[in-house]
């Protein structure tokens, strides 16, 4: 039906969706990092295959950040950041896993439902790393929205930036700009994050945001 | 349906379900085996199962005093449901005499009752340990039948066909290609087969206590033959579901229908072969991992049936283009 | 009129300057360890920045593959400017007196000075980006730094809020990433592979080519990312925080210019969709999130305690009411979006100036623990008043005007839609009025210690938002009018 390229495009993405789907089940955030780490691997797999089936070896600069360093620093230092804090005890979900599940399923649905007519024009490869990388987008929004511990609500957000990353890559003759500003932009989230990370380290001796919210001034 | 119905797909249809009755007890004491020696135990020999079954034969059967017939009719219902199933997923060959009937669904609706069965049994007595093991039982399965319907779904809509013989065919011709449907398919059966076999670590099969039994604690009040046609039973499922993950996503070496002999013999040997690495692995998996809370058993689960409906939605993506 | 691009050397680009001198001021700022030079050259630096923009006005060149310069934007890179010019001269003053009362430190006053240039390098490019990508990545700089300045206090209040700000502005960030790349794909058939299809000139001038249906999720996708750049309810949460716990001279930079910054984008993209007949019209879905912004405000208004959360939630409104106007379209309706954005932005950053004196002054952002301005400090006290005059939209000043370009229009087309904006605009109204006359009014509340700032950049702004208010510059006008065309 489909040539090899495809076949492997195919699974590379389907497999960053089951990570992501890995990554709302998890509940402890020792093991989260893993998953983040292997999010990160398993995108840059994906960002190498684009590469070399668009023959656009500049994408395997895009495929090398991500492998060094979403998949090997960032969850490096935030595990060093997450033991010294001492908070590697269960994440308190909002919603039952479950029912989380369930909802990235029915996200993983209506993306599919929204971008895959919407492409129709395009090449079978640019058509369902969109749809798929929409889906991976949503599921990160899901796990930011359904997590009170600020690193796992950080750990979504990352696994979002993944998602966009896959579409990027997906639409064939991306100019460089933008892969160079995605990355970019990693970089810098991640440098404030972590310094955000640690601010609040200092002020509570939590980063449960259902506390932090007890000194919000919106009330005032 | 097959018209032309030579002897020797009688044959080799009889051989299969000899086979696999001859089988079964040796697979589970390849997995006792294998996890006494990662132990650093001897462990009991390969054909201790045999012996066991032998032995209990042999004893007297105890029946409570508000023991009902169901609770003797039950063990020969439960074995011989389990052995009807594990005779019709294809092992060494495919296109054998009956496997116009060895449907998918009709093999998870075998085991379904089969499982009914049990759990009536368990109950019936009164106790506690076997409402406990039923309910628990049947908690588990309402999980994992829909777990298994979306599985079948994935690997139907891939080959096309639930029929086992025709999956098997399909799968063997390489045109497959490669699919992520069918490895997420792959680690949501196995997640299946370890709840449906009661194994870590959804339960203990070589615990004594009551806290954490659920297939042992519904058969605590079985004894002599009745327990012997269980454990055979619970040897026969184990065999099945192994058969059925090696004919289904590991299909290399299976005599197609209409093949002379030496093809069957081949196909029965790869056969053999598969059945001990998957002890092994078996083995192994259990002595690496503990055996979880009952109560995250159900996420357990649920990720075997989101696995399934992953994989048919990636499905709908390469297919709806 | 050469006068002045005769009197610099043929090698400077004003274009370039603009951008060039932020980003060196940014380098050289980070070392320099003296606050009052640093102060100083932040000052030097946006009048720079400022003097390139008015050369702009003069000599326009010609759009090139990155930057452009054009009717849409020149006004808007003069106003970012000069605003940041002001702002500076405002924060040279006002951090003198952070430091003094110990809330700032010397480090963090590098830190601050470093990203106030970086900053308005980033809202110069993205004013000037003529590749969408470009803007993307330009935007996301302007708010990264903002989201470091919101923080620098350090305290739990002010990390909550750069928290807040941070995860809201990169999901949107991230939103509109998804959004530039569905424009690009929509483009990509049309105008080819490569640097060609993220083009904005070129992409309106095949706009008629591109798929409509694709167009259209891929505007959605921009109005939620930039959408909650510019403060709109629902996406509004991050705002009223941001505002009250960062230092004053970002709450002006924020309402001011960035909420325009990122509006702007936004309607780069408008032009783009209006360009294409067959892609569905905008106006329905920003006229609800317009309604919806202003109403909902102008309820919160009343239950504010802190005078700047009120003050961002009124910035809250005022984007409604802009973004209001450009869903109702029209010659009208956009010129009258645009002058509303304009006003706006000087408006807004004059009050904010003026509250941060108060604030200093009184010690307190409370309104409770304010009073009688204009007993003991009369000329803040009656700038205050003009400002909060000017922003609740009483004539003669600017604001009036714009908006009553909207309700005419409004009411021309859609009666019913006029009313609610209406009584949006006098809940708003109402909100200011009350819980301001105390503050300016009534008895005296609160420390009275002399003000230790200037007042220029305050009277500098209520004078342009006035003299608007009478008089438009007919340029003015005629750039106005050929962009609301475009925007169709």
């Amino acid at each position: 039906m489909h040539g090899i390229d495809f076949d492997i495009a195919h699974m590379l993405a389907g497999l960053l969706v089951l990570m992501s789907f890995l990554m709302l089940y998890q509940v402890r955030l020792l093991p989260l990092l893993n998953v983040l780490a292997a999010h990160a691997f398993v995108l840059s797999l994906s960002v190498s295959w684009q590469a070399y089936i668009q023959h656009a070896p500049h994408l395997f600069i895009t495929a090398g950040i991500a492998l060094v360093f979403k998949a090997i620093i960032v969850p490096m230092v935030l595990r060093r950041m997450v033991v010294r804090m001492g908070i590697h005890r269960e994440i308190e979900t909002v919603v039952s896993i479950g029912l989380t599940m369930l909802a990235g399923l029915g996200l993983v649905a209506l993306s599919l439902e929204v971008m895959l007519p919407l492409t129709a024009g395009a090449e079978p490869v640019v058509r369902e790393d969109i749809a798929l990388a929409l889906s991976v987008v949503l599921i990160g929004l899901l796990m930011m929205v359904t997590r009170r511990n600020a690193v796992s609500q950080v750990v979504g957000f990352m696994s979002l930036e993944n998602g966009i990353n896959l579409a990027a890559t997906g639409a064939r003759g991306m100019p460089l700009v933008v892969e160079i500003s995605v990355a970019f932009s990693v970089l810098i989230a991640f440098i404030v994050i972590g310094i955000f990370l640690f601010r609040i380290r200092e002020r509570f001796d939590t980063v449960d945001v259902g506390v932090m919210d007890e000194f919000r001034g919106g009330r005032q | 349906m097959s018209e032309a119905a030579s002897p020797w797909l009688l044959l080799a249809q009889l051989c299969q379900m000899t086979i696999v009755m001859a089988l079964a007890p040796l697979l589970t004491g390849l997995v006792r085996k294998v996890k006494a020696r990662l132990q650093r135990r001897v462990g009991p020999p390969l054909v201790q199962p045999y012996l066991d079954l032998r032995r209990l034969m042999l004893k007297e059967v105890v029946l409570a005093e508000n023991a009902s017939w169901l609770f003797r009719i039950m063990p020969y219902l439960i074995l011989s449901i389990t052995w009807v199933a594990a005779a019709l997923v294809p092992t060494f060959a495919t296109g054998l005499m009956f496997s116009w009937s060895g449907d998918l669904i009709v093999i998870a609706g075998l085991l379904g009752a089969a499982r009914f069965a049990q759990a009536l049994a368990g109950l019936d007595v009164g106790t506690s340990f076997g409402g406990i093991g039923s309910s628990r039982e049947v908690m588990f399965a309402s999980l994992a039948e829909p777990a298994i319907i979306m599985i079948i779904l994935c690997v139907a809509l891939i080959a096309g066909s639930t029929q086992l013989s025709t999956i098997a065919d399909h799968m063997a011709n390489g045109e497959v290609g490669l699919r992520v449907s069918l490895a997420l398919a792959l680690v949501g059966l196995i997640i299946v087969a370890l709840a449906e076999n009661a194994r870590i670590p959804v339960d203990n099969p070589a615990t004594h206590l009551e806290l954490t039994m659920v297939h042992e604690a519904m058969v605590l009040e079985y004894s002599g033959r009745h327990l012997a046609m269980i454990d055979l039973a619970a040897f026969l499922k184990l065999l099945l579901y192994v058969s059925l993950i090696g004919c289904i996503f590991f299909p290399f070496g299976i005599a197609q229908s209409g093949s002379g002999p030496e093809f069957y013999l081949l196909g029965l040997l790869i056969y053999l072969m598969k059945l001990g690495v998957c002890g092994v692995l078996l083995g192994v998996l259990e002595m690496s991992i503990a055996k979880m809370r009952v109560f995250r058993v159900p996420n357990f689960l649920g990720g075997a049936f989101m696995l399934g409906l992953l994989g048919v939605l990636l499905l709908y993506v390469s297919r709806g283009m | 009129m050469n006068i002045l691009s005769d009197l610099l050397p043929g090698w400077f680009d004003p274009l370039l300057g603009i951008l060039i001198i932020p980003l060196a001021a940014a380098v050289i700022l980070a070392m320099v360890p003296n606050y009052r030079i640093s102060a100083a050259l932040n000052v030097a630096a946006a009048f720079g920045s400022l003097g390139c923009a008015v050369t702009l006005l003069f000599e326009r060149p010609p759009p090139h593959a990155f930057l452009l310069v054009d009717d849409f934007n020149i006004v808007f890179i003069l106003l970012n400017t000069f605003v940041g010019f002001t702002t500076s001269a405002f924060s040279a003053s006002y951090i003198a007196h952070e430091l003094e009362i110990g809330r700032l430190t010397a480090w963090h006053l590098r830190f601050y000075h470093a990203m106030f240039q970086l900053m308005l390098f980033g809202m110069n490019l993205a004013l000037v980006a003529n590749n969408i990508g470009l803007m993307w990545v330009a935007v996301e700089l302007a708010t990264l730094t903002t989201v470091l300045m919101v923080g620098i206090y350090r305290t739990h209040e002010a990390l909550e809020a750069a928290w807040k700000y941070f995860i809201l502005g990169s999901v949107g960030i991230a939103l509109a990433l998804f959004g530039t790349i569905l424009v690009y794909l929509a483009a990509r058939p049309v105008i080819g592979e490569g640097m060609d299809a993220m083009v904005w000139t070129t992409l309106v001038d095949h706009a008629r080519g591109l798929d409509p249906s694709l167009l259209n999720v891929a505007f959605v996708f921009l109005l939620l990312g930039y959408g909650t750049k510019v403060g709109l309810a629902p996406l509004h949460a991050w705002l009223p925080d941001a505002h009250a716990e960062g230092p004053t001279p970002i709450s002006a930079v924020l309402s001011g210019l960035l909420l325009n910054v990122a509006l702007y984008a936004l309607l780069r993209f408008k032009i783009l969709i209006a360009a294409n007949a067959s892609a569905i019209a905008p106006g329905p879905l920003l006229i609800g999130l317009g309604l919806l912004s202003l109403i909902f405000a102008g309820f919160m208004l009343y239950r504010r305690r802190d005078i700047k959360r009120m003050f961002a939630y009124s910035s809250i409104e005022h984007m409604g009411i802009i973004v209001f106007a450009f869903g109702m379209a029209g010659p009208l309706g956009n010129l009258a979006g645009l002058l509303q954005m304009t006003m706006h932005s000087l408006t807004k950053s004059a009050i904010f100036f003026t509250v941060g004196h108060v604030a200093q002054v009184k010690g307190t952002q409370r309104m409770a623990d304010m009073g009688g301005l204009t007993t003991t400090h009369p000329l803040l006290g009656w700038l205050l008043v003009a400002g909060v005059a000017a922003i609740a939209g009483l004539p003669p000043f600017g604001v009036f005007t714009s908006e009553f370009l909207i309700v005419t229009t409004t009411f021309a087309r859609e009666p019913i839609l006029a009313v609610l904006f209406i009584l949006g605009l006098l809940l708003a109204f109402g909100a200011l009025l009350l819980r301001l006359t105390d503050v300016a009014f009534g008895e005296v509340k609160g420390p009275v210690g002399p003000v230790h700032a200037s007042y220029l950049p305050v009277i500098a702004h209520l004078s342009l938002v006035l003299v608007a208010g009478i008089w438009l510059p007919p340029p003015l006008v005629v750039w106005f009018q050929h962009v609301a065309a475009l925007l169709g």
